[in-house]
């Protein structure tokens, strides 16, 4: 028996529908919600960063977002399929030449930024559009329109 | 509880996800399915003990005896056998020759032991084998950084003669050899597919064969979580 396939098999009941989160990747800015735990009461905190990393595969992947709180720069490595992440939200699409952004680390102000995505929010709808009709659509998923945000989400 | 045991093949590590959003390191052990090839009673053996055999081998390889004796189980020859002792012989009637133990033998234990060959480290120094903290980087020290030091005067421990006590932690060889990990959560069975899920690691490289079996004695923690349950 392959050990891994065997390893994936075990946590399929783990992993979270790939349609539950809308189509992202490194270089997005992004909600993450994420479950805090405090005594018995539960909330939801909003990490709002750019995504720089993403990282391993099936229930080990995680992504690394980064953001500045008061002029110093803080990472959160969230786990994807952890049920503490409750949802993550694309607030706006960049263009990223690279898999690993570690090099915002080293740059201030402006040269932060990353340049915006030509087809902006526009086609992050037009995506998020497509899945719906995917997920709705559940046995004529082959048939589908194959745009854009259905290549995405089946990547992520 | 009557000991419950089961031999199994490491698969590897990975992350567990819990209800409450926290993840563990856990084990995946390709656990089972077990054929009984010998029950020992007192009348026969002079005590009381169930011997399991796991993973097919090819009849090419095995030798005449191992085949001879898996046939009386009614079993093709296996490449593991291992013998969990039992309490009496009441414990033994519940096992027949030739009996298929699956992982479900498991069901509603919440720890076990794991017993398996260690990963071989080979020749180790004591600050390895031992965790000794070898000597000073400096005050004088020279070419002795990581040395034992004093392994002991003529008769110091002994008490006689110039010989050191038996089992003084010297460098030698490491690893390879047999370790049992303790009361180890279980965390899921899959009785579908023969795995176990246990909660940290276990000795041995993957697809190294493991046995497991209900825990002889818990840790003080876990066994009032047992009793709390």
């Amino acid at each position: 028996m392959n050990r891994q396939l065997t390893i994936e098999q075990t946590l399929s009941k783990q992993l979270k529908d790939a349609k539950s989160f809308p189509p992202f990747s490194v270089g997005d800015t992004i909600d993450v919600h994420y479950k805090i735990i405090e005594g018995d009461k539960e909330r939801i905190q909003v990490f709002q960063g750019v995504l720089i990393a993403q990282k391993g595969r099936g229930v080990n992947a995680t992504i690394t977002v980064r953001r500045i709180v008061a002029n110093e720069g803080v990472e959160r490595i969230f786990p994807l399929h952890s049920p503490r992440l409750s949802k993550i939200d694309v607030v706006r699409r960049a263009d990223a030449r690279r898999a690993k952004l570690y090099y915002l680390r080293e740059r201030t102000g402006k040269s932060r930024r990353l340049r915006d995505q030509r087809r902006g929010l526009k086609g992050l709808e037009a995506a998020l559009a497509a899945t719906d009709t995917v997920a709705a659509e559940a046995p004529a998923a082959e048939t589908a329109p194959k745009g854009e945000g259905k290549k995405k989400a089946t990547k992520d | 509880m009557p000991a419950a045991a089961i031999l199994g093949k490491k698969i590897g590590m990975t992350r567990w996800f819990m209800e409450d959003g926290t993840n563990i390191p856990v084990t995946v052990i390709e656990a089972g399915p077990c054929v009984v090839t010998q029950v020992k009673t007192t009348a026969t053996d002079g005590y009381a003990a169930v011997q399991l055999a796991f993973d097919d081998a090819k009849a090419r390889t095995s030798t005449q005896p191992v085949i001879g004796h898996d046939a009386k189980a009614g079993s093709a020859p296996k490449r593991v056998h291992r013998e969990l002792r039992l309490e009496n012989d009441k414990d033994a009637e519940g096992f027949t020759l030739g009996q298929a133990v699956t992982v479900s033998a498991l069901d509603g234990i919440k720890f076990v032991d794991v017993t398996g060959q260690s990963k071989g480290k080979g020749f180790q120094g004591t600050m390895v084998r031992w965790n000794f903290k070898g000597m000073c980087a400096s005050h004088g020290t020279e070419r002795k950084h990581r040395s034992p030091g004093s392994i002991g005067g003529g008769g110091t421990d002994r008490g006689v003669g110039p010989k050191l006590k038996k089992g003084k932690k010297m460098s030698g060889h490491m690893g390879d050899e047999r370790v049992t990990v303790r009361s180890l959560d279980v965390v899921s069975i899959d009785t579908d597919k023969n795995l176990l899920v246990v909660k940290g690691a276990v000795p041995g490289a993957s697809d190294g064969y493991l046995f497991i079996k209900t825990p002889t004695r818990l840790y003080k923690r876990k066994a009032r979580t047992q009793a709390g349950k």
